[in-house]
């Protein structure tokens, strides 16, 4: 410290050499540039800044409400009777939602909604999710004390990765993704510092998951690091395909014959929409196969609030499952949990509304089967309407969306576009959705942060806005692939 | 009874109904009621039908309408931006130029999280390397909140104890953090300096010359400063009031107030709200390189979105009703009252501890917990060694078994060697306070004399 006492001139404490190298490589595309690029064009047109399109279109990311989905009367209803207990006295609510609130709010401390819970999660709602788990698996027993309620499904799916990553070096733990992924994987491997081991899902049989893949990726990782987890979408995101019993049966055979971990992410579970196509939950195919997989397989599987015909993604719902995870390191992960306190208790209480909604013969039934239908049944529409429309434009091929909540299709690019785009730096579907999104107002992510074989380019759109903008937007982007085929031919 | 026996076995005759949980600083456990305007602007938030209710009044409609406005699709099961609904961010940066006296605050350098825990965890991961030679070392107070040690540890990093001084009222002393940086520079590289103000359990609260003191110290030795400032509404002692560290830096020169980085954390889980459960917190970064500050906004993104309803907490903590608003007479009642609640508690807190021996307490000035100390015979503490457990650990045990009531011990916050206390929640309907003192009074008088 000089004379008078001013500081000498120096760096900051926090500064990007200095802080922790990891974050550096964090990157998640759905929320990426071009979707910072969407929300200033959506300013500029506020301020009325002429374009040529109205409104932008954020296709980008899998928010239903946010595309006009209704939130499910039901659930809301029960939760508002937990938020501000007085309307228990209200006639205009069921007896049914008051009944579920009541039932939540004597598990909350000082049957309040605002109370700290447990930091696995209210044990009622952990008891009824093992519940239907265990209805949903046709009668397989699931353990209350093997379910942790989550902050969404995304928070037990970096948990247990930071559980699992360990080791330095050629030990340092590897972890098997699709390819194409959610890049939340990829962000958090890349954030804990774990090695990313790719497997390439094959688009010409409808993004399958072929175990041959499986076997050349872990065997080629082998060289350089320890590869302990095996990632699994189901239903797939961004390419919705609906892994086959079969598949799910050959991906366990080999979990278990390599000692790899299996999370196995199933937020998508009941948005299946292809004839032929069933969700076959992991553990229900685990136990069907035997105490000599069911006793030794270790199984992490994750849902959510977010996805499915709910879409109530600002609520932060979800929990795992842990299946045949050693005890000391399940007491690690209970440990592990309870820094961050507890999830959001709203979304603790409506998971367990999701788990144990209406049943037959209740007030609400009729209402909430009605909705429950009418927001699937619109998603099935449109996944087809989507691959539809999609696949009459040249350039443009489009698997179908079996399942989730997105088109993941591949698109063919002049030469002239691909080498203009290098030469901004630019990935080439970037340069492309860019340009969809400042010519017509479509925000698409593009293929490449979601990883993509090389020389090949995509874009991931969702399937959630309403029918009729859907119809506008898809064919506006007929257009614009025709236009941008045509000027860079 | 005697406690020179096994502990008890569960199905000993119990003399009392219920537990007593005093253990953890959560409003409505305590049995105290949440706050009507939050929870009707919330419920109508959940469930718009409401909007309709006569029975709602006006201004709850208002807000719920104006913040459903800002979620995509008018639903709060939308996503948001992963730092939080920009009309929010914009309210609690009014509130922390208010609090402050006009220092302004910038929306930009808002960042709501999933409660402060949470945000706490994000700047550990910014700035701790945990794979260098050398591992990263964060300053953190004895006695601290256990949670915060184990996300620390959780980092990897180093923790660097600093004593806070009880004799003086918990004061943290530059002195003693002099020392402890001192020491654990030998062993790591300390980059960041933690503060809880006020204190979570001891309740102390820093007077603004020793918040300057401290930021000097920060600046000197090129420290982060992350002000845990979550208690800040809780200030009862007389002549006691919060400064918060951005304020006092704002006012300490250009030099200085430019330059020390920091990040200070706030939270709907304490003060009048007392919405634990609904996670919802923010930290204001002061200072951080831009780039960053990039660079933790890609970071917050993977996290998708804090839960909203935590987001709309935190917009009613930040501008709660005024006066001449329909809900200001109901929510002063309610706000008054908990004040009130907090005085009397501590006020018998201090009656009672004054005509027991053996235990000690610092004057109670702010948090929701008082941390006296216990002062064990020699005979006790050989008791606890022949358990292989810390005498306070030992001494809560036998006071759950023998009376139901449920507080912690001094070991899990960290002590002094050979110091002891416990920890009591004091934000608690005053019946529950009355019945805990009593019952704590029972078992503390005979264990003294049991241990004589």
């Amino acid at each position: 410290m000089s004379e008078n006492g001013a500081l000498p001139l120096r760096g900051k404490v926090l500064t990007v050499d200095t802080m922790n190298a990891n974050v550096k490589k964090v990157d998640y595309a759905v929320r990426g540039p071009i979707v910072q690029r969407a929300v200033q064009i959506e300013k500029e047109l506020k301020e009325g800044v002429k374009k040529p399109f109205e409104e932008v279109i954020k296709a980008n990311i899998g928010d239903a409400h946010a595309m006009g989905q209704r939130p499910i009367t039901f659930f809301r209803q029960v939760i508002a009777l937990c938020t501000y207990p007085q309307l228990l006295d209200d006639n205009k609510f069921p007896e049914d939602a008051k009944n579920r609130a009541r039932r939540i709010l004597q598990s909350c401390g000082g049957n309040s909604i605002g109370a700290y819970t447990t930091s696995q999660g209210i044990d009622c709602v952990r008891h009824d999710v093992a519940s239907y788990i265990q209805r949903r698996d046709g009668g397989i027993p699931s353990d209350p004390d093997n379910i942790y309620l989550t902050t969404g499904a995304s928070d037990g799916i970096v948990t247990i990765l930071k559980l699992l990553t360990a080791g330095e070096g050629r030990t340092r733990t590897g972890v098997m993704i699709s390819i194409p992924q959610y890049p939340l994987y990829s962000a958090s491997i890349a954030e804990l510092g774990a090695v990313q081991i790719n497997y390439y899902l094959n688009e010409e049989k409808c993004w399958s998951l072929d175990i041959s893949e499986l076997q050349r990726s872990l065997h080629a990782a082998r060289e350089h690091c320890n590869p302990r987890v095996l990632c699994i979408i189901n239903p797939g995101n961004p390419t919705g395909q609906v892994q086959s019993r079969q598949c799910i049966e050959d991906v366990i055979r080999f979990a278990a014959k390599e000692n790899l971990f299996l999370m196995a992410d199933e937020v998508y579970q009941d948005n299946v929409y292809a004839e032929g196509c069933e969700f076959h939950s992991f553990k229900k195919v685990l136990f069907e196969m035997g105490p000599e997989y069911s006793s030794k397989v270790e199984l992490a599987s994750f849902h959510s609030t977010s996805k499915c015909y709910m879409g109530e993604c600002g609520f932060r719902g979800g929990y795992m499952e842990v299946i045949n995870m050693d005890p000391e390191v399940k007491a690690q992960l209970t440990k592990l949990v309870s820094v961050r306190l507890c999830p959001p208790a709203p979304g603790q209480a409506l998971m367990d509304l999701v788990v144990n909604s209406p049943q037959p013969g209740e007030p609400s039934y009729q209402t909430f089967m009605k909705e429950r239908t009418a927001v699937l049944s619109a998603l099935a529409e449109k996944a087809k309407l989507t691959e539809e429309i999609l696949n009459t434009v040249p350039g443009i091929s489009c698997n179908p969306v079996q399942g989730a909540m997105y088109s993941f299709p591949r698109i063919t690019l002049p030469e002239r576009a691909i080498n203009e785009a290098k030469a901004k730096g630019q990935a080439p579907d970037m340069f492309y959705c860019m340009k969809l999104l400042e010519e017509s107002g479509i925000c698409l992510v593009p293929g490449s942060g979601f990883g993509q074989r090389e020389g090949t380019y995509h874009f991931r759109m969702t399937i959630l806005p309403p029918t009729d903008k859907l119809k506008i937007m898809l064919n506006k982007l007929k257009e614009f692939h025709q236009k941008f085929t045509q000027q860079y031919s | 009874m005697s406690f020179l026996k096994e502990i008890s076995p569960l199905d000993e005759r119990r003399n009392y109904n219920e537990v007593l949980d005093l253990s953890s600083g959560d409003l409505h456990r305590g049995g105290i009621k949440p706050i009507t305007f939050v929870r009707q602007v919330l419920a109508a938030c959940f469930y718009p039908a409401l909007l309709e209710d006569d029975s709602l009044p006006l201004d709850v409609k208002q807000r719920a309408e104006s913040l459903l406005r800002e979620c995509d699709g008018g639903s709060i099961g939308s996503y948001t931006d992963s730092s939080g609904i920009t009309k929010i961010k914009h309210c609690v940066s009014q509130f922390i130029t208010r609090r402050d006296g006009g220092v302004p605050s910038s929306p930009d350098n808002i960042f709501i999280k999933s409660g402060s825990q949470t945000a706490l965890m994000i700047m550990l991961k910014l700035l701790i390397h945990s794979k260098d030679s050398c591992q990263t070392g964060v300053l953190i107070p004895v006695p601290t909140y256990a949670s915060f040690t184990l996300a620390v540890e959780e980092q990897g990093a180093a923790i660097i104890p600093y004593h806070l001084c009880e004799e003086q009222g918990w004061m943290l002393q530059v002195e003693e953090l002099r020392k402890a940086l001192h020491t654990g520079r030998k062993t790591c590289n300390p980059v960041a300096l933690y503060i809880c103000n006020p204190g979570n359990p001891t309740g102390h609260i820093q007077s603004r010359k020793s918040i300057e003191e401290v930021i000097r110290f920060a600046a000197e030795e090129r420290l982060f400063i992350l002000a845990d400032e979550v208690y800040q509404s809780c200030v009862y002692g007389d002549d006691t009031e919060f400064y918060s560290y951005k304020k006092v830096l704002s006012e300490m020169g250009s030099t200085i107030s430019s330059t020390v980085e920091m990040a200070s954390f706030n939270s709907v889980s304490k003060g009048f709200m007392g919405e634990c459960g609904l996670r919802g917190g923010y930290m204001e970064l002061v200072n951080l390189d831009p780039a960053v500050k990039q660079y933790a906004s890609r970071l917050f993104s993977t996290r998708s979105c804090p839960p909203v309803v935590g987001q709309i907490a935190l917009d009613l903590m930040a501008d709660p009703p005024k006066p001449g608003d329909p809900s200001y007479p109901t929510f002063s009642e309610e706000v008054q009252a908990i004040k009130n609640t907090i005085c009397k508690n501590t006020g018998r807190i201090q009656e009672v501890f004054a005509e027991l021996p053996g235990i000690s307490c610092q004057p109670l000035k702010a948090g929701f917990f008082v941390f006296p100390c216990l002062h064990f015979s020699l005979k006790a503490i050989k008791w606890a060694k022949k358990r292989q457990m810390e005498p306070d650990m030992l001494y809560c045990l036998c006071l759950l078994e023998e009376t139901g009531l449920h507080v912690r011990p001094g070991c899990e916050y960290g002590q002094r060697k050979d110091s002891h206390h416990i920890r009591l929640f004091v934000a608690t309907q005053e019946n529950i306070m009355e019945d805990a003192l009593q019952r704590l009074k029972t078992f503390h008088t005979r264990f003294m004399k049991e241990f004589s």
